[in-house]
């Protein structure tokens, strides 16, 4: 007889877990987004590498079919279209998943688009830990490869608030982005007369003792583990960092300097995203703090249901509240 | 002079005298270097003599002109090639050839499109087509009756994305696309390491209207191109046999024409060799 193993399953490839909470959610945020700017924006092209459906870009399609190409299975053409397309005046909006983004079109994101700032912005969906498709689907590094390309803006959306607003000041922005993308049902974090600038943190919680450093989904973790630790009397503050490039420096370094222990929490590997990104800042503006990096591990994830993965891997909010409460504890 | 169609015939004896002219451009820029893509070079000369003294509607005085024809050269280490054409059409002062590949020089051993007159920053191999796609579905959108003609190599052929790039632009049933595939026989490692032929029934067989032709023959490359003019729905591919060195008998015949170095000392007599062969054509 064999055994059946308890708790969560594989999901099918379109299907996503509901987040915890009870947060009201947005259906599609980015592709709204989208086909709204377009209406009055007719320079923006959507492109997509048969994964229109799985990137939330179908509210664009479905509105401007004449706008929308999908060029199949092929993402170093995707970009190189994007890039083409950018060439002649269009602002090209160009999906696919952030393993395939990264690893695959490296060389035509890097030379292609970035090396000629051209008007390329790639949304790249499943980001970290989001998917239970394991090491072929789940881009843990793509924060880290990103960043290291000259002249391309990186950004870690963490809501659908933010996603809207990101999606109208990228539209804007004349040049090569690498954009995360919450798909789905994503849930409202931020208020919503929230504005997100290209490059800017967002201090969104005032506190002392512990101060977390957040980009993306794990910015939601951030928040509610501060208020869950605030009700026993620890106080915690949160800045969120969105745009990986350009990074806010001069306010990662004010909030440090505030707090007495920092932690950095990604959806992504602890090396080469937003934890060493924290640590070479503070240590070339000489603010030393002792500094807890939540993230992956270095190392492949296997398959599984996100909730089980998430919480294996230190990023579930029971996961986030331990570390940063340990902390607190330690020093005291 | 704003080139607004092809002359409706080719005046050969002013292409045959343009085409010495950017051998002889190249040959300038190579004595100075020692060294380079010179064989490559020579070999695609008669292309983009015809190309940019025939085929394609530029304006040398405003090269960002939005009606114009794109030309990309995928191979951005071919920019010997590219410098000598858009000097000689114009474009840059001649008097800057001498400059090619010195520290600081605009004119770089391989392109970056910050040069005028360059689409596309060449050199990565596998690039170039897949962004002509891009620029032909774009220029499609506007409605614009302007042209991409992208040169790319057969070692280029052997780049996984010269192929999506293929697939795409036959599916976007993209006319104004034109692919120059530059077959010398020659890549990195020396003779074309991985066979690609038969080069002309590969792009057939991915729904291209597929010429094969001799590409130093001026009279093949002007008929090719024009009849490439075709709006059919169908990309066009014309596959060029070109010999690295043409013109210059040493360097047809040197194996190691993909990079060739060569004393300085021996320029003169290379120059004197090809105004010969030049006379003894004539």
């Amino acid at each position: 007889m064999s055994a059946v193993p308890q708790g969560g399953r594989t999901l099918a490839m379109g299907e996503d877990e509901s987040t915890q909470g009870a947060r009201r959610h947005v259906d599609a945020p980015f592709g709204h987004a989208l086909a709204r700017l377009a209406a009055d924006n007719p320079a923006i092209v959507g492109l997509t590498a048969d994964l229109g459906k799985y990137t939330d870009i179908h509210p664009f399609r479905d509105a401007f079919p004449n706008r929308f190409f999908n060029v199949g299975m092929a993402e170093q053409n995707l970009v190189a279209v994007a890039a083409g397309l950018a060439r002649t005046g269009k602002t090209v909006f160009a999906t696919t998943y952030g393993v395939f983004a990264s690893r695959r079109a490296y060389d035509f994101v890097a030379i292609g688009c970035a090396h000629s700032n051209l008007d390329v912005k790639i949304v790249a969906g499943l980001p970290g830990l989001t998917t239970g498709y394991g090491g072929t689907h789940q881009a843990i590094e793509d924060l880290a490869l990103m960043r290291m390309i000259p002249n391309l803006v990186v950004i870690d959306p963490c809501d659908a608030v933010e996603l809207q607003s990101a999606t109208e000041a990228i539209a804007a922005y004349k040049g090569s982005v690498y954009m995360r993308l919450p798909r789905g049902q994503v849930p409202v974090v931020l208020h919503e007369g929230y504005r997100f600038e290209i490059g800017k943190a967002q201090h969104l919680r005032q506190g002392g003792t512990v101060g977390i450093v957040s980009t993306g989904m794990m910015t939601e973790r951030a928040l509610d583990a501060a208020a869950a630790l605030g009700e026993s009397g620890v106080s915690v503050a949160v800045l969120h960092v969105p745009t990986i490039k350009p990074f806010d420096a001069r306010t990662v370094v004010a909030f440090a300097a505030g707090v007495e222990h920092l932690v950095t929490a990604e959806n992504h590997v602890v090396s080469g995203g937003l934890g060493s990104l924290v640590a070479e800042t503070l240590f070339n503006a000489g603010v030393t703090r002792p500094l807890t990096r939540i993230g992956l591990p270095d190392r492949f994830i296997e398959c599984g249901a996100v909730p089980t993965l998430q919480a294996r891997y230190g990023l579930s909010l029971e996961a986030v509240i331990g570390t940063v409460g340990s902390l607190v504890k330690g020093a005291s | 002079m704003l080139r607004n169609s092809p002359p409706a015939r080719a005046d050969f004896d002013e292409l045959r005298r343009r085409a010495e002219n950017l051998r002889r451009h190249m040959l300038t820029m190579a004595r100075g270097r020692g060294q380079g893509y010179i064989g490559q070079g020579l070999g695609i000369a008669d292309l983009l003599t015809v190309l940019y003294f025939h085929e394609l509607r530029y304006d040398p005085a405003n090269v960002q002109w939005e009606g114009r024809d794109r030309f990309l050269l995928s191979t951005g280490h071919y920019s010997i090639a590219l410098w000598a054409a858009l000097a000689e059409a114009g474009v840059l002062p001649v008097s800057e050839l001498s400059t090619y590949g010195a520290d600081d020089s605009r004119l770089e051993m391989s392109t970056l499109d910050t040069t005028p007159g360059v689409e596309l920053i060449g050199g990565s191999l596998g690039h170039g087509l897949g962004q002509g796609v891009g620029q032909a579905l774009g220029l499609r959108m506007d409605a614009s009756d302007a042209r991409v003609f992208v040169e790319l190599s057969d070692g280029e052929l052997q780049e996984g994305s010269t192929w999506e790039a293929a697939m795409s632009a036959s599916h976007f049933r993209l006319d104004n696309l034109v692919a120059l595939v530059d077959c010398n026989g020659i890549q990195a490692d020396g003779p074309v390491v991985l066979d690609m032929e038969p080069v002309g029934e590969k792009w057939r067989a991915f729904g291209w209207d597929t010429q094969d032709i001799d590409g130093n023959d001026i009279p093949s490359v002007v008929a090719a191109l024009e009849a490439a003019r075709n709006a059919d729905g169908k990309p066009k591919a014309i596959v060029l046999r070109t010999l690295p060195g043409k013109g210059v008998p040493r360097i047809e015949t040197s194996e190691k024409s993909h990079f060739f170095r060569i004393d300085v000392a021996q320029w003169e007599g290379i120059i004197a060799e090809f105004e010969q062969s030049l006379e003894a054509t004539r």
